[in-house]
């Protein structure tokens, strides 16, 4: 009777959030938990249609690497990747032209939370955890632990995904970045957490290699302290387990510093550690290059995972929390330039004796400015986080131009690359439908970053003199609301860079279903090197 | 499975481990990375012995250079002051129209005046004091309370119908709409309109006409320019706060809306006020 349990604990898991739409102490909580209730309900009758009651279907091949949940993973990153786009451009409009905010579920105040975590946890999540499956099953050579696990891991985390992104158009919040959920969306994403860090280090422990591979050091730091700092960051007390609201177990500066110790971790380990596991596989895969240095590889990694963490208070330069607090964040900062570094290096380096499969391989391009961009916006935080300088940068646009070169050219890049090198393997196609088409996407997506970047440093930078302008008598010269009005072209230009970035991921897509679908396009083959005949001097 | 081996490209030698195809090279890390590292370190240890930085049980250490955020900031602020001190105390000491016979002083208040009204006034009255509807237009010679550098200064310490302030500007016209016909406040309206030759009906001039010497005159004037010292609006000039149609004047006699304006001497403090009205009196509009 395959499926027969997951389809009764399905059923159970609707019958409870209707018994919590009808206790619900509030009209969100209510419509909330209807909303979870029609999407369990909804595969409660996927999953009984698949029941083998009868008993006669064969026995599963367990000798394979289980692929399910990495190829719903592949579509599903291509997915959210576009959604998280689309919305990013449409907040990006939204600050150019206000006129677009539609009262109350589609203005900005909600849309930008379901921009940041549709890319970061959506987009990002996807990729990392269906990354994390294939790489963990390759580099040890075993299967995951547990069939069952592995699904609801990754089922579990798109009801995440569902419950948080409704409950942002909802309004329901707790206010703190990168962790608005509120405390029952918490609860179930730690204890779908908990079940992944059981499935790698299971399948790590049973593994059939001698050692283990860099990239899975990167995935368990990823997968480790993003629970401790979900669980830490998120401690609150519901008013009631029927209604929405909770408390803060921290409040004041202290509440501030939990916040972006967890925000800024949120960086270091989710969107870094978490990326350099997938890049630390892929990159040498698709250059067939050995990985340039192990012993740079040990230190970098050691280093970067020991000094992150304890950069989170230059978020709150020039506040209320302590001075030693915001020299400790800045000087942990600075000395994490190095091991952010020591990633670009041996992903760069390992291209050596690979270089010329950039002219012919639009994939290994993509893998290449990923790492470009990782160490652009590596050394830029660092400088950022210096006081003199977060003095100027901080709370302007430069920020938002910081974590763009580092979302859409870093984890936006490499997965990218992730997705276009797993499609054909896991589909068992001989190529991609189109590489010329993966040529086009690289190009749009490129000067799509560069266009962002380049216009946030202008209009942060412009944003941050202007604050701070005085005249000859000593008086403010700009009030707020005209450095607003200054910034208005610029808000346009980045709407237009998004919006290149936005096609890029739609031409992904188109792609990726082609080559499901078993298709490949009659394309002339990306140019092999044109070697200009040497005209010899008279 | 475990076999050095020298890669043919780089010639370095790999560690000899393998996964999935990959192997590994054994490269020293590069000089410059592992020496650049070793800086930041040095750097950040010489900076927490600078600056505060490690905490202890009963605060943290001050770093040799005794440096605080607040204390530079205070020393930032005091620096700033001080720079003005001598024009603010010279504003402070004197009468608001004094300021106007200096012209060195009337300069500093300029400057002043624009920096506070952009971060005050400037969400009502608009970034080029040009107002909107409900709040005056500070550029033209139209003025409720008058236009005068001590009325204005006045208008600004105290506010306009702010119940707080004892001193507030306040006047409030009935609502007709209470105790007046709809015909007697459309004929009204027709006659207020073509005071200022905005479009109206003819046939209704001679009723608004002696409504307006019975009913409103005694604020507006017998003229209807207007009387300052009660706050009454010139309804002779095509200048209008809520609006310059025959509908909009009619809603304006049946309910008026009265806009208020919060007092700001005690917020700003007296030398800012100052500054305040002489900016706005240069505007253009100043009596």
């Amino acid at each position: 009777m395959r499926n027969l349990g997951w389809t009764i604990l399905l059923a159970f898991g609707a019958m409870l959030s209707l018994l919590a739409a009808g206790f619900a102490q509030d009209v969100l909580f209510q419509t909330h938990a209807w909303v979870i209730f029609f999407a369990l309900a909804l595969a409660t009758i996927y999953m009984l249609r698949k029941v083998d009651f009868a008993g006669t279907a064969a026995p599963v091949d367990k000798s394979g690497y289980f692929d399910d949940p990495i190829r719903a993973g592949v579509i599903l990153t291509t997915f959210w990747g576009v959604v998280g786009f689309l919305v990013g451009v449409v907040v990006a409009l939204q600050l150019a032209f206000p006129q677009l905010n539609i009262e109350p579920y589609l203005n900005f105040g909600r849309l930008r939370p379901l921009h940041t975590s549709a890319v970061i946890f959506a987009f990002g999540g996807t990729a990392l955890i269906t990354s994390s499956f294939y790489v963990v099953q390759r580099t040890t050579s075993a299967r995951l632990i547990s069939d069952g696990l592995a699904q609801f891991v990754f089922w579990g985390y798109q009801l995440f995904i569902l419950m948080a992104a409704t409950g942002y158009v909802l309004g329901i919040t707790q206010g703190r970045e990168y962790a608005e959920p509120e405390w029952y969306v918490d609860i179930w994403i730690t204890i779908v957490w908990v079940g992944y860090l059981i499935l790698f280090l299971g399948t790590l422990f049973k593994r059939k290699e001698p050692h283990i591979y860099v990239a899975n050091w990167f995935y368990l730091a990823f997968i480790f302290t993003i629970a401790m700092l979900h669980v830490v960051n998120n401690l609150a007390m519901p008013v009631s387990p029927f209604s929405i609201k909770s408390y803060s177990a921290f409040a004041g500066v202290q509440d501030a510093l939990t916040q972006w110790w967890y925000g800024h971790n949120a960086v270091g380990f989710f969107l870094t550690a978490g990326f350099l596991g997938m890049m630390y596989y892929f990159m040498p895969k698709q250059a067939e290059r050995p990985v340039y240095s192990y012993r740079l590889s040990i230190i970098h990694f050691w280093s970067l995972i020991f000094m992150y963490i304890w950069a989170g208070p230059h978020h709150l330069h020039y506040t209320a929390l302590p001075d030693w607090a915001q020299t400790l964040g800045m000087v942990f900062s600075v000395m994490l330039w190095m091991p952010s570094w020591g990633g670009m290096i041996n992903g760069l380096m390992t291209l050596s004796g690979a270089w010329d499969k950039l002219r012919t391989d639009p994939i290994i391009r993509m893998m290449v400015i990923a790492v470009a961009f990782y160490g652009m916006s590596t050394f830029e935080g660092p400088m950022m986080s210096i006081k003199a300088v977060n003095g100027l940068s901080h709370y302007t646009d430069w920020t938002i131009g910081h974590v763009h070169s580092g979302a859409l050219g870093w984890v936006g890049m490499i997965s990218f690359g992730m997705v276009y090198f797993l499609v054909p393997r896991l589909w068992g196609r001989e190529r991609l439908y189109s590489l010329r088409m993966v040529n086009w996407h690289f190009w749009l997506a490129t000067l799509g970053i560069v266009v962002y970047a380049a216009v946030m440093w202008v209009s942060g930078i412009t944003q941050g003199l202007m604050w701070r302008e005085y005249d000859a008598e000593g008086f403010l010269v700009y009030s707020f609301a005209e450095t607003v009005a200054a910034l208005k072209p610029y808000y346009i230009l980045r709407a237009v860079g998004g919006a290149m970035y936005l096609v890029g991921g739609f031409v992904m897509a188109y792609n990726v279903y082609m080559t499901i679908k078993g298709k490949t396009r009659n394309e002339k083959p990306i140019a092999v090197a044109h070697v200009a005949s040497a005209q010899p001097a008279e | 499975m475990s076999k050095k081996e020298i890669d043919e490209i780089s010639g370095v030698e790999t560690t000899g481990h393998e996964w999935d195809g990959i192997k590994e090279l054994n490269t020293p890390m590069p000089r410059w990375w592992l020496w650049t590292f070793y800086g930041t370190i040095v750097w950040a240890v010489i900076y927490c012995i600078l600056y505060p930085a490690i905490p202890l049980i009963n605060g943290a250490t001050p770093g040799i250079l005794g440096y605080s955020s607040r204390g530079e900031l205070a020393k930032n602020v005091a620096a700033a002051e001080e720079a003005k001190a001598e024009f603010v105390t010279q504003i402070e000491g004197m009468e608001v129209g004094a300021v106007l016979e200096n012209s060195e002083l009337t300069r500093f208040a300029v400057a002043g005046g624009e920096s506070a009204y952009k971060v005050y006034c400037s969400q009502c009255h608009g970034a080029g004091a040009s107002g909107a509807e409900g709040y005056p237009n500070l550029n033209d010679d139209e003025w409720l309370w008058g236009g005068s550098i001590d009325q204005i200064y006045h208008t600004i310490a105290h506010g306009v119908r702010y119940e707080a302030d004892d001193e507030t500007r306040f006047g409030e016209m009935p609502a007709y709409g209470e105790f007046w016909e709809r015909d007697q406040i459309n004929a009204t309206a027709n006659y207020v309109a073509s005071l200022s030759g905005l479009e109206h009906d003819e046939a209704y001039l001679d009723e608004g006409k002696t409504l307006f010497e019975e009913n409103c005159a005694a604020c507006h004037g017998e003229n209807a320019g207007g009387i300052a010292e009660l706050g009454a609006p010139d309804l002779s000039n095509a200048i209008w706060l809520y609006g310059g149609s025959v509908e909009a004047i009619a809603a304006q006699i049946r309910d008026p809306q009265h806009g208020a304006m919060p007092a700001w001497q005690e917020r700003l403090g007296d030398a800012t006020v100052k500054q305040l009205a002489v900016y706005v009196h240069s505007l253009g509009g100043g009596q």
